[in-house]
């Protein structure tokens, strides 16, 4: 079996030549395609930091074989902002202090992105959290990355509500 | 990770032919099997990935109330579908309470069922364990065993089944849909898993190569979707697997001279205390024809856990289960909730102040 994929990563066509069956997408993200935006932290699915969006769904991306997506759409957090212009999710983590150390960061934003798009939280603080809780932060900012999941939840949807009138 | 194949099927025939090969294993969604392979507990030659074959996430209602839930179902899929946690909102929940977000994503039903122990002893490979090397001994057990079983376990091997999903599908009577060389079988979820005996390693009935296909609830299982709970105890509040679980699931009718409703109909299971969900008939039994009170619930609690014994350090656990029976028997009477509340399955409340599940 060829080990050639096609992958489309923040909106460009990639085809790309596995060396190996075994590389992970989070693997293929960071040394192959140079997007260390995406971080290892545990490598097991554990903590997080990996999260990417997968044809729209946040997943792991330590857990994901880059073969087994074969033809999938994926969005890491270098595809999160529009140019120079900030994600909400990102301008509300900046505003709410959603991190210190920065390094499960990217994970969050993904994961914040991706539970926001799921539309099952709401605006109820403990829904927030029981959906981030895949996203450790060893620097404990988790009441800034609850605010900055609301606040963000709130800009997005009257965004939305905006064009739909 | 060991260097393997990777086999890319077609059809589920040939993904049975290309699995049948000693050394395959199916690949789903990998939440467990990736983690497995990293951690050089599972080695295996040949993955044969399931996530291109066309249907196998198939859900379809039923005539008369069940449902089919095709094995590649993502676990959030499932939970989210309206439809199926209308009618089985115990297992929506228990779904729910599994794992974390971007884990539900990518989980699938077979895999679930199919997903192996997490002893900590298995899961190092410095530790003699008879489910990783039939005979080389078992180093839980005199070990930390806070999590192992208190029913069904062996001298041969403490571990548990760590399934939430599982549970609720045990107490509705689900069945597993398996396709082998030989043809399609089916096996009611009960007889699905072993427990270890002398054979820790025979985890389920599935011959080499078969694979599970698809789960099917049957209509009577929807009966109980007016009272039907999962409940789980964790040692914090969100994304950990089960110190120990219920599934109750309950039908009602008042009484004939005005004396209060009476159960007609229990089903009750427990997770986290054995290799395998366990469903607790004899608590069932005692549960038919008595009111919705805590004598009952306190007793068929009892009933449960009445064979259960200590594997270890852990007699704790069996307390902590007689608990969480009663407390799923509660809220099932209460009626299940309108939306779930925003802790699936959580037995604590999380305001300061509220009641749980008010």
């Amino acid at each position: 079996m060829s080990l050639s994929i096609s992958l489309t990563v923040n909106g460009v066509v990639r085809k790309i030549t596995l060396q190996d069956p075994r590389v992970t997408l989070l693997d293929l993200l960071r040394e192959q395609l140079h997007l260390t935006g995406t971080k290892k932290g545990c490598d097991r699915g554990q903590c997080g930091a990996c999260t990417i969006l997968v044809d729209g769904r946040r997943i792991n991306s330590c857990l994901a074989l880059a073969i087994s997506h074969d033809g999938s759409v994926i969005r890491t957090i270098e595809g999160a902002a529009q140019g120079d212009a900030l994600h909400p999710v990102q301008a509300a983590f900046i505003a709410h202090d959603g991190f210190q150390c920065g390094f499960c960061t990217p994970g969050q934003i993904m994961s914040a992105i991706g539970l926001i798009e799921e539309g099952q939280a709401g605006d109820d603080p403990e829904r927030v959290r029981e959906g981030m809780s895949g996203n450790l932060c060893r620097c404990g900012a988790y009441a800034g990355i609850t605010e900055a999941v609301l606040e963000a939840q709130r800009i997005l949807a009257e965004r939305e509500r905006k064009e739909v009138a | 990770m060991n260097s393997f194949d990777y086999v890319r099927p077609a059809s589920i025939a040939e993904a049975v032919a290309a699995a049948s090969q000693p050394g395959s294993a199916y690949l789903a969604g990998g939440t467990n099997l990736l983690d497995l392979m990293k951690g050089g507990i599972a080695r295996p030659g040949r993955l044969v990935d399931l996530n291109h074959l066309a249907g196998l996430d198939r859900i379809e209602a039923l005539p008369g109330g069940g449902m089919r839930i095709g094995a590649l179902r993502r676990n959030a899929d499932l939970a989210h579908d309206p439809e199926f946690a209308r009618r089985f909102p115990a297992v929506a929940e228990a779904l729910l309470s599994g794992a974390s977000g971007q884990l539900r994503n990518a989980a699938t039903v077979g895999g679930n069922i199919l997903q192996r122990t997490r002893c900590a002893y298995f899961y190092d490979a410095a530790s003699r364990c008879n489910k990783r090397q039939t005979g080389s001994g078992c180093e839980a057990q005199g070990g930390d065993t806070r999590s192992h079983a208190v029913l069904g376990w062996s001298e041969s091997c403490i571990a548990t089944h760590p399934s939430d999903f599982c549970v609720p599908l045990v107490a509705l009577d689900a069945v597993v849909e398996i396709e082998g060389q030989a043809g399609r079988r089916e096996v009611a979820l009960e007889s699905f898993h072993r427990l270890p005996g002398d054979e820790p390693a025979q985890e389920s009935v599935l011959a080499p190569g078969e694979l599970i296909v698809a789960i099917r609830l049957p209509a009577a299982a929807a009966s109980f979707s007016a009272h039907a709970r999962y409940l789980k105890l964790r040692e914090r509040t969100s994304y950990a697997f089960a110190v120990v679980s219920a599934a109750a699931a309950l039908r009602t009718e008042e009484g004939r001279r005005g004396d209060g409703a009476r159960i007609v109909e229990a089903r009750v299971a427990l997770g986290g205390v054995a290799a395998k969900p366990w469903r607790a008939r004899a608590a069932e039994e005692l549960l038919v024809g008595s009111r919705l009170d805590q004598t009952a619930f306190r007793g068929a609690a009892e009933a449960a856990l009445g064979d259960a014994k200590p594997s270890g350090d852990n007699a704790v656990k069996i307390e902590l289960a007689r608990c969480i029976v009663a407390r799923a028997l509660t809220l099932a009477a209460a009626g299940t909730p309108e939306r779930l509340p925003a802790l699936p399955a959580s037995p604590f409340a999380t305001v300061p102040g509220a009641l749980a599940h008010a």
